[in-house]
C-alpha cells in the first residue's frame, strides 16, 4: 500500500497508515528522494504512529530516508514511534543515529522550524 | 483441546508482514501484554525476513504452548535454503552477509525467552523460539 505524502509549503508529510512491506518502505524512500527535488522541499516529516513494528529493515530504511533527503537539501524528522516499538528497537540493538525524532506531528513540524531557523542564522 | 499450529508460507516481503501480524494475534489471545506482543511480532519479522533474504522460501509455524499452566508461544521458522556454515558468526551482533544490518538473528534472540538454531549447509535452517507470558 503506497504511503500518502502531503505537501505543506516547503514540507512533505509522509503519513504511514498501515503496516508496510519492505517494498512499500523502499518505494516511500525513493518517492521522497524524488519529491524533495521536484518541489524544492526543505523538510520532511515521516509519521510512523501507525506502525506496530519497526524491525531492522524498517529502521535502516527510515535512516536512509533521513540521510538521502539530507543530501538533497532537506531535513527529516521521524515522529510517532510508539513506546512498545521503541522498547523492541532498543532490545534489537537498533538505533536511528543522526536522525531527528519527535513525539508527534506537531512537535515534528516545530523541530523542522527550529532546524531551519538555526540554518538561516535568524531568530 | 490440542493447540492449533498456524503455518504461514514465507516467499515475499508481504508474507513477512502477514507472519508477524498473525504472531501478534496469537500472542494477544494467549495472555501476552501489548509490549510482549510487539517484541514477538518484531522477532518473527526478523526470522521471516531471514528466510526471504537468504533462503528464498520457507515457512513460519506459530503455536500457543501451555506448560503446567504457563502460557507461551512457539515460533518455528523453517527453510530449505543454503544453510548457515558458521552459526556462531551468524549469531554475532553486526554480522550480515545480505542486507539486514546483522541485527536479525541475534536481535530476535534477545526479544524472545528461548532461541535455538539448527542449520545444515545445503539442507536448510530451522530457528525455534519461545516466549512465555508473564
Amino acid at each position: 500500500m503506497p504511503v500518502p505524502i502531503l505537501k505543506q509549503g516547503e514540507v512533505l508529510i509522509a503519513s504511514i497508515q498501515a503496516a508496510l512491506s519492505d517494498r512499500d518502505l523502499a518505494a516511500l524512500r525513493d518517492e521522497l528522494a524524488d519529491r524533495v527535488g521536484r518541489f524544492r522541499i526543505r523538510g520532511v516529516v515521516v509519521d510512523v504512529t501507525a506502525l506496530d513494528v519497526l524491525d531492522s529493515f524498517a529502521s535502516r530504511t527510515i535512516r536512509s530516508i533521513a540521510y538521502i533527503t539530507k543530501l538533497r537539501g532537506a531535513d527529516t524528522v521521524v515522529v510517532g514511534i510508539q513506546p512498545d516499538v521503541a522498547f523492541a528497537m532498543v532490545q534489537l540493538g537498533l538505533t536511528l543515529d543522526g536522525v531527528v525524532t519527535a513525539l508527534d506531528l506537531e512537535e515534528g513540524l516545530e523541530a523542522l522550524r527550529l532546524i531551519r531557523r538555526d540554518a538561516l542564522g535568524t531568530g | 483441546m490440542e493447540p492449533v499450529e498456524t503455518c504461514i508460507p514465507i516467499v515475499t516481503d508481504v508474507d513477512v508482514v502477514t507472519a508477524r501480524q498473525k504472531g501478534r494475534e496469537i500472542a494477544a489471545a494467549h495472555g501476552f501484554s501489548a509490549t510482549d506482543q510487539t517484541l514477538i511480532a518484531t522477532a518473527i519479522s526478523e526470522v521471516a525476513r531471514n528466510i526471504v533474504s537468504y533462503a528464498g522460501r520457507g515457512e513460519i509455524a506459530l503455536s500457543p504452548i501451555d506448560e503446567h499452566g504457563r502460557q507461551g508461544i512457539l515460533v518455528v521458522a523453517r527453510d530449505s535454503g543454503p544453510g548457515i556454515s558458521d552459526i556462531a558468526l551468524a549469531m554475532r551482533d553486526g554480522f550480515s552477509t545480505a542486507n539486514s544490518l546483522g541485527a536479525g538473528l541475534p536481535g530476535a534472540k534477545r526479544l524472545m525467552d528461548e532461541f535455538e538454531i539448527m542449520s545444515t549447509v545445503g539442507v536448510g535452517t530451522t530457528v525455534t523460539m519461545r516466549k512465555w507470558a508473564r
